[in-house]
């Protein structure tokens, strides 16, 4: 395998590795959905629930990471066929996008560990 | 059966109309050769076998690329008419003939034929007994009676879009190859059929299980060259 | 008119994945931007939630919900295809991934209610 391939390779793993961890994810944050809207949000619930939590912080941390390389890889594959955007360029381009989104995302978390 | 069908062919130089008497049991390409032998001697189109081994007669009959020798047209016309097209995803060389060129060059790309396992360094060279039965030899004859018509090429999605995809031929049979005891190429094949442009590009649509004329399942191989490029080299460190 | 070739559960199953996956991609960072408000303090996200509140706002968080249950399901559809060679019953793997996604869908609504 060229170096080229190993990389595609790689980035298919990474969404598949991904997807595992988001399915877990995305079961827990379901029912966390399902169960917090019952008689409506407020942010003293939620941050009651987050702050000071580090089992929330860790988990969400490892879900916005998860996500944010889901996403940037799927949306590769998206803009590769439809769009017509290949090459390293772009490639670089999706792996930026999938980091920037995932500390976005873990800045997040930890505001709602330490609010 | 009895009156006439509808036949719109699309022909290099535009769409044309024909009327062919319908008749029971026929096929598309007996219309297909009705209309060459009594209306259009110029059509061009391509058949060998006519009993569906040699793969040659492949078009896209009704929006839907099928094998026209085995094709009755009472199954596919639609109120009597009958759409005919050169298959999709290859260049069209003339009226129904494609370039089944880039087709067969994908099947070479990715290593679509047998190489014989050397002997062991000191060994003499002896024939390899493999069960017929044995789970392994059940794995390689899923896919091997392909016969290279090109059909699920056609259909698939991931072709149309990215024309350096290897398509669902060309890839079950080197799942087919990996199976197979006796090859002796088989990590030089999953190399060869890594990556964007091979196995990892398949988006499982299973357009082309839909379509096999043979009934073969090319998106189950393909999944089988995933897992096992998966577990024997995820990160494309070489290993394994 | 659907072309022939893709009128088949397992394409149609491709594509609700793809379509809710771009949806999903597009709304995490807003997402994320929305919850980066905790990090200004209860008022502020109280603040956002009021604006949550909205009919609309919530009919659009119910079709989020939906398109990450749908999401959820197909990829694991997908997953059991391609690491446990599940394959003879992809339709009613395509059809059962639709029915979680509708019923996580109605449990959202009832409980929103
Ligand atoms: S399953 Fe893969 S190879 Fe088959 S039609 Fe779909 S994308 Fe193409
Ligand atoms: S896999 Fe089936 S449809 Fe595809 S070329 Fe072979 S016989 Fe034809
Ligand atoms: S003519 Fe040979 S397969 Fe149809």
């Amino acid at each position: 395998m060229g170096r080229r391939m190993r990389g595609q390779v790689l980035l298919w793993s990474l969404q598949r590795i991904s997807a595992a961890v988001l399915a877990l994810c995305v079961i827990v944050h379901l029912a966390t959905i399902l169960w917090a809207v019952r008689g409506g949000l407020s942010a003293a619930e939620i941050l009651g629930r987050t702050r000071g939590s580090e089992a929330w912080l860790a988990f969400y941390a490892l879900f916005a990471l998860a996500a944010g390389l889901h996403a940037a890889i799927g949306l590769r594959a998206i803009a590769a066929e439809w769009l017509g955007w290949r090459g390293r360029g772009a490639d670089a381009l999706w792996l930026a996008a999938g980091l920037a989104t995932a500390v976005f995302g873990i800045r997040a978390a930890v505001g709602l560990y330490a609010a | 059966m009895e009156g006439t069908l509808t036949v719109k062919v699309a022909r290099s130089e535009g769409p044309v109309e024909y009327q062919v008497p319908a008749r029971a049991n026929q096929t598309v390409l007996d219309v297909v050769s009705y209309i060459q032998r009594e209306l259009e001697p110029g059509l061009a189109y391509r058949y060998a076998c006519r009993v569906g081994m040699c793969g040659s007669c492949a078009m896209t009959v009704n929006g839907r690329p099928r094998w026209t020798c085995r094709t009755h047209v009472a199954k596919v016309a639609r109120r009597g008419v009958l759409e005919l097209a050169p298959l999709a995803h290859l260049p069209v060389l003339r009226d129904l003939v494609t370039d089944m060129a880039p087709f067969f060059e994908k099947w070479r790309k990715a290593l679509g034929h047998f190489r014989p396992r050397e002997a062991p360094e000191g060994e003499i060279p002896d024939f390899a007994l493999i069960p017929p039965a044995s789970p392994e030899r059940q794995q390689a004859d899923a896919g091997i009676e392909c016969i290279g018509c090109g059909v699920c090429h056609a259909a698939c999605d991931i072709v149309g879009w990215n024309p350096d995809y290897l398509g669902p031929a060309a890839l079950n049979r080197a799942w087919t190859l990996v199976n197979d005891l006796r090859d002796g190429a088989g990590a030089e094949r999953l190399a060869a059929v890594a990556g964007d442009a091979g196995c990892h590009a398949c988006h499982s649509t299973q357009s082309c299980t839909a379509v096999c004329v043979k009934g073969l399942d090319p998106a189950a191989a393909i999944a089988g060259l995933k897992r096992r490029i998966f577990w024997q080299d995820p990160f494309g460190w070489g290993g394994g | 008119m659907i072309r022939p070739t893709r009128s088949h559960p397992a394409w149609i199953g491709f594509l609700v994945h793809r379509l809710s996956g771009l949806a999903l991609a597009l709304f995490l960072p807003v997402h994320f931007w929305a919850l980066s408000r905790a990090i200004e303090g209860e008022a502020a996200l109280d603040r956002f939630l009021a604006w949550t509140e909205d009919p609309l706002v919530k009919a659009s968080e119910g079709v989020l919900v939906v398109l990450l249950a749908v999401h959820l399901a197909g990829g694991l559809r997908v997953m059991a295809l391609e690491f446990l060679g599940w394959r003879a019953r992809q339709k009613d793997l395509v059809a059962a991934s639709f029915g979680f996604a509708l019923a996580v869908g109605l449990l959202f609504a009832l409980h929103v209610g």
